[in-house]
């Protein structure tokens, strides 16, 4: 990223995602309806409310603090099987950062290859399970790669779609079974719109 | 689509508001309206108990009266209620784990949904971090969810009372923390239930049902959420009991033996179910078990693991052995289960 993330910049970041989430409330919990319980939008718009007003109170100085902040914030609020894990993404992730004042794309990505793996290691999904993980890891992996954040959210975005046709393996849309397909998975739709509010920072210190 | 008539004052705080009203009619109960952890007021109890293995439960709440209404001497320590259908976080089960905890340990019994494994492992970490001992033992007991490689596995459902039951009575006893966790993975490994949903139901503040069933049809293996497992079917012209028990019965012994078994038995309704109905039900299913050759030692009929208003049952069943059976007698005085105290 030129200019590279910065703890206002992450705050910003988070500040989109909290947005977006606000927007898509409605639309998260349609997507949970035939395949969960109805709730992954308010819940995640709780979770969301309960981690900006930690941050006004906290302040943290780096963006690794921001992370850590708000996923032992989410955690602490959302409950579910998404607190944990979109909370353990950002903790894990946030504590790779470590005191770093700003990081670049390149180091965000290795932090949040941290992150995806505590997910992976907690929830035990793999990519083709239908879950979150189908939209984080490819994200994660372009970012690897030397991509821009406007690639990772390219990248999340397909994810999340590719999750249509997929059987869910984990999670309660796994009782489903086929009935599943053709339904979206909650958590890869919420995941995508994490990395888009990352590159809708783009121009504003992202890159 | 019509929404029913909840009696709720406003559906954003029905939880709180439903642990409060539990609180203005159990003084022997503790309420932390906070942390939403309903624990045992021990003064009242009188059983201060130190070293005594604690036992604590908790999950998303509408299924009342699991787990709150199972609180009190004999069964659970503390329960941790989340939101509806959503389990609790890892603070909430971390008070409710301080709560019940005498310095003999802690057991979490946790039903098998995601959700509830991610934050009670989560909690565990924390209670670790104080110094508190934490067993886990996973409710898995629904035969419904056959294709368990693919799945997040077997849920927990009407075999979690059976659970709360015997290892309440196990740690009144004395039994130690090790001890009571094997015997738990033991009710676990003996039980079995399967459910049938007649109705949807809708949760709090949602204006409409978490699923759509049409008339004329039932889901058949549901999970405690009216999450599907099985198939759809055409709800029979007549004997609807009969058959609701043919299939219940027929999908645990194909899973777990009866022929000989000594059984404890719950034909459990899901919320929205009339007694009257359940009774009916209720013997249907013992005739569909004498059949297999099972004999009933203890049998409970009733609301006591639900889904909100949802119309249905769910037939449970554990492979009973003599200390079962003591510990399935011993005295119990909570909200919704109380004998013998």
């Amino acid at each position: 990223m030129s200019p590279a993330l910065t703890a206002a910049g992450a705050r910003d970041w988070l500040q989109r995602f909290a947005t977006a989430v606000d927007e898509h409330a409605a639309d998260l919990t349609d997507l949970d309806r035939p395949i969960g319980d109805s709730d992954h939008g308010v819940n995640l718009q709780r979770g969301m409310r309960a981690v900006l007003a930690a941050l006004d109170a906290a302040d943290p100085a780096t963006p690794g603090a921001v992370l850590l902040k708000a996923g032992s914030t989410l955690v602490s609020t959302v409950g579910g099987a998404s607190g944990p894990l979109f909370g353990t993404l950002l903790r894990r992730t946030g504590k790779a950062l470590g005191d770093a004042e700003s990081v670049d794309a390149a180091a965000l990505g290795s932090g949040l290859r941290v992150g995806l793996d505590a997910v992976t290691a907690l929830g035990g999904a793999q990519v083709g399970d239908a879950t979150l993980v189908d939209a984080l890891a490819p994200a994660v992996e372009s970012l690897e790669a030397g991509g821009s954040v406007t690639e990772a959210a390219e990248a999340a975005a397909r994810g999340a779609a590719s999750t249509d046709e997929l059987v869910a393996r984990k999670g309660r849309a796994s009782y489903l079974g086929e009935r599943g397909i053709g339904h979206r998975d909650p958590g890869a739709a919420s995941t995508a719109l994490l990395f888009a509010a990352l590159a809708d920072g783009d121009g504003a210190g992202a890159s | 689509m019509h929404v029913p008539t909840k009696l709720l004052d406003d559906p954003a705080d029905a939880v709180t508001d439903a642990l409060r009203g539990l609180a203005a009619v159990h003084p022997e109960l503790t309420v932390d309206l906070e942390h939403h952890v309903v624990s045992r007021n021990h003064d009242h109890f009188g059983d201060h108990r130190p070293g005594k293995v604690g036992l604590v439960s908790g999950g998303g709440s509408g299924h009342e009266p699991l787990h709150a209404g199972f609180v009190g001497l004999g069964m659970l320590d503390a329960a941790a209620c989340g939101a509806v259908f959503t389990s609790p976080v890892p603070d909430q089960v971390l008070a409710a784990t301080t709560a019940a905890s005498s310095g003999g340990g802690v057991v979490h019994v946790v039903k098998n949904y995601t959700g509830d494994v991610l934050n009670f492992q989560m909690a565990a970490e924390l209670a670790d971090d104080e110094d508190i001992a934490v067993e886990t033992v996973l409710v898995d007991d629904d035969v419904a969810v056959t294709d368990s490689l693919y799945t997040a596995g077997r849920r927990g459902t009407g075999g979690t009372l059976f659970v709360e039951k015997v290892l309440g009575a196990a740690a009144e006893q004395g039994m130690a923390l090790a001890e009571v966790a094997a015997l738990g993975r033991d009710v676990v490994a003996r039980s079995r239930s399967f459910g049938v949903a007649l109705s949807p139901c809708t949760t709090p503040g949602s204006d409409r049902p978490g699923f759509d069933l049409e008339p004329g049809e039932m889901e058949l293996g549901i999970g405690i959420h009216g999450e599907p497992g099985r198939r759809r079917v055409p709800v029979p012209a007549t004997g609807v009991a009969r058959e609701v028990a043919r299939t219940s019965v027929a999908a645990i012994a194909d899973d777990m033996p009866l022929d000989g078994e000594e059984l404890l038995l719950l034909v459990n309704g899901m919320g929205g179910t009339p007694l009257l109905e359940l009774q009916v039900l209720a013997g249907d299913v013992v005739a569909e078990l004498t059949a297999r050759g099972a004999r009933i030692a203890r049998a409970l009929v009733g609301n006591h693991v639900t889904s909100l208003e949802m119309a249905g049952s769910m037939v449970s069943v554990c492979r009973a052995t003599p200390q079962l059976l003591q510990l399935w007698d011993a005295p119990v005085r909570t909200p919704a289960l109380r004998w013998g105290a």
